[in-house]
């Protein structure tokens, strides 16, 4: 199945930058998916690549991630998620361990 | 004038003459030759009779539709089949065949797609779709078998029956066919001089038949630790706190599936570490899930009554006899219709999971293609209106009952609660919250008089997501109801329809939480929390005493 790339770029109203300087959670097993965070220096931006094999929920994916960067308010880093069909519910879920567990890890 | 005198016992004159035409076949007692079934179906059952095939979501007598199969059509057609399932491929052979036309049931699982197409070409007429209880009442009242083919464990040749822990719907069926003088056939895997002990008395029964093989019986109710996600372990911890201990729930039954495995597994952990051992779950009406073995070792159920027996677990169930109803040979008995019983009026919680939920809060497993019918969740998922005795939990969801006012004036009264365990997209992305069920579709794509509803709105309370919890009970207006439904149904096209506003104020009156409202942490939602993490560890927490089926043993 070819794999599609989508890209978005989130602006955080009180930008809280990424602490790790590089950090990887999940494995890319059917229904998940991994995520990759680098820190770089956005100007407060967060940059997101999506590689899917999932058609027609480009807007779901923007919805599911920009709700991830308002709860967290997660900023300048630049997040590669490689995804095998993980369901909108998966996404946010590893997403949010995974911000929160970096945020842990760094304290 | 003269009149001619009426008959009043021309059940028992037609039984007299079945018995008779079946003589042949009869060896020692009531025993009958496994290969003399076919003839003496022949013999005893009549054209257009109502027709049972004992089977349900576990046991089959599978023998027995195999033979109905076989018959004679010129001898046996047009009958009307009225039973639990239909879920082997003869239950639906036999219209094929012409044997039967008509049929009234409760459950098709497997056999769904293909029960529809039947509806469709004409080849069955479907009477109604019902739940267990109402089919099991019907059986007394206008839907009563003339013949049934039943299902046992061991006979004697007078026709005594034990069923194992596998008792189910036998007791219900035989009673009801056997009282109105009609003819009850058992196929047992063996014929023994003197049965363990006696859940069916012979002289309910007419014919006994050693089947060449054990019955089939589908290990339905067994899920593997291993694949337990983590959303489902959130969901779980949210009922766990936010309704279990919330409510002070002690009297419950859990459904078939993953997500409950999920909460039966957290039990001894994070339930344990919330300081809820003693003051939840105690008492359970449901299978013996295996899952539910560590937190019965751990002692947290009191007592267990079951619909009927789950593959593997006979023995470890026997040995826990303080907590199961174990009979005097030592082993269980379940029985299908006192459960569902229970599921009515004794428990005050039922859970489960479903394939859609409407914008309104109904729900359905229908899909448009599909006419797999109900089984007894029904019966658990409502609030049974003859309830009278309170429990605080009863009493606590009553109290909340947004409606309350409106429907009852200032008179307490309880309220029982029916939650609802949903994923908002399953694989393959297909949303749990839609804007019309599939059920609309199929009933008018099988000319059903009603689309096939699990459980209605007006009865469910609770919808647990990885969003978080609506108590919908505490709704006032179908208003708040859809948009706690909404708060609820994540980035599903109903759940984007969502006004972050109105869900503030939802939360704000306590009509949704989300997980951090309830204090859990999203974190913590990972496999370490599970008691049991494959099978293996749940036969190594029954002491050896469980024994899955082959297809779950993968060490």
């Amino acid at each position: 199945m070819a794999l599609r790339e989508l890209n978005f770029t989130f602006t955080p109203e009180d930008p809280r930058p990424f602490p790790l300087g590089w950090s990887h959670r999940g494995v890319v097993g059917s229904g998940d998916m991994e995520v990759m965070f680098e820190q770089a220096d956005l100007g407060g931006q967060v940059q997101v690549k999506v590689c899917t094999p999932v058609v027609g929920f480009d807007e779901v994916w923007e919805r599911v991630l920009d709700r991830c960067i308002k709860e967290s308010q997660v900023s300048d880093v630049s997040i590669e998620i490689n995804d095998n069909n993980a369901t909108p519910v998966v996404v946010a879920m590893r997403m949010r361990q995974a911000i929160e567990e970096a945020r842990k890890e760094a304290e | 004038m003269t009149t001619e005198p009426k008959i009043w016992n021309t059940l028992e004159r037609d039984y007299r003459e079945r018995l008779e035409a079946a003589r042949p076949y009869v060896m020692d007692g009531k025993v009958v030759e496994a290969g003399d079934t076919v003839k003496l179906l022949e013999a005893v059952v009549r054209p257009g009779d109502k027709v049972n095939i004992e089977g349900d979501n576990q046991k089959q007598a599978d023998f027995l539709a195999q033979c109905l199969c076989e018959v004679d059509t010129d001898k046996v057609h047009d009958l009307h089949m009225v039973q639990s399932v239909l879920s082997i491929p003869a239950h639906l052979d036999i219209f094929d065949k012409g044997i039967a036309k008509k049929v009234d049931f409760s459950f098709s699982g497997p056999q769904a797609g293909r029960l529809a197409e039947y509806v469709r070409d004409g080849k069955i007429e479907l009477g109604a779709i019902h739940t267990y209880l109402e089919l099991y009442g019907r059986y007394f009242v206008d839907l009563t078998p003339r013949v049934a083919l039943c299902v046992g464990v061991s006979a004697d040749k007078n026709g005594n029956i034990y069923t194992g822990f596998n008792t189910e719907d036998t007791p219900v069926i035989a009673e009801a066919v056997k009282f109105r003088q009609g003819i009850v056939i058992v196929q047992v895997n063996e014929i023994v001089d003197e049965v363990p002990r006696v859940d069916i008395p012979g002289d309910w029964v007419d014919f006994v038949i050693q089947a060449p093989r054990p019955f089939y019986i589908e290990p339905l109710f067994t899920r593997d630790p291993a694949l337990i996600t983590d959303s489902q372990i959130l969901r779980a911890m949210m009922v766990i706190k936010g309704i279990y201990g919330e409510y002070g729930i002690q009297r419950l039954n859990h459904g078939i599936g993953f997500d409950t495995a999920a909460i039966e597994l957290l039990l001894p952990t994070y339930g344990e570490e919330l300081g809820l051992k003693g003051k939840i779950c105690s008492y359970f009406v449901t299978n013996p899930h295996p899952t539910l073995i560590p937190a019965i070792e751990s002692g947290w159920v009191k007592s267990m009554h079951c619909f009927g027996g789950e593959a593997g677990m006979a023995e470890y169930v026997q040995a826990r006899s303080d907590v199961f109803f174990i009979g005097p040979d030592g082993s269980m008995r379940s029985n299908r219709d006192f459960a569902q019983t229970a599921g009515h009026y004794a428990l005050d919680l039922f859970i489960g999971g479903t394939l859609q939920i409407d914008k309104y809060g109904n729900s359905s497993t229908a899909t448009a293609s599909r006419i797999a019918g109900f089984g007894g969740a029904p019966n658990m998922g409502c609030d049974a209106k003859g309830r009278r005795h309170a429990t605080p939990g009863w009493m606590k969801c009553g109290e909340e009952y947004g409606m309350h006012d409106e429907l009852v004036g200032d008179l307490p009264r309880g309220k029982r609660l029916v939650v609802q365990l949903q994923e908002t997209f399953r694989e393959k992305m297909a949303p749990g919250f839609v804007d019309k069920l599939d059920a609309v579709a199929l009933a008018e794509n099988a000319g059903l008089d009603l689309p096939p509803v699990m459980i209605y709105s007006d009865d469910l309370t609770h919808v647990v997501t990885e969003e978080g919890i609506a108590y919908l009970h505490k709704c006032t207006s179908m208003a708040d109801r859809m948009a706690a439904i909404r708060a609820v149904a994540g980035f599903t096209e109903v759940g984007m329809a969502e006004d972050p506003a109105e869900t503030a104020s939802l939360r704000e009156r306590g009509i949704f939480k989300t997980p951090a409202d309830l204090g859990i942490d999203v974190r913590r939602a990972n496999r370490d929390l599970l008691a049991a993490k494959s099978v293996k560890d749940l036969v190594n927490w029954s002491g050896g005493l469980y024994n899955p089926p082959a297809k779950f043993r993968n060490w």
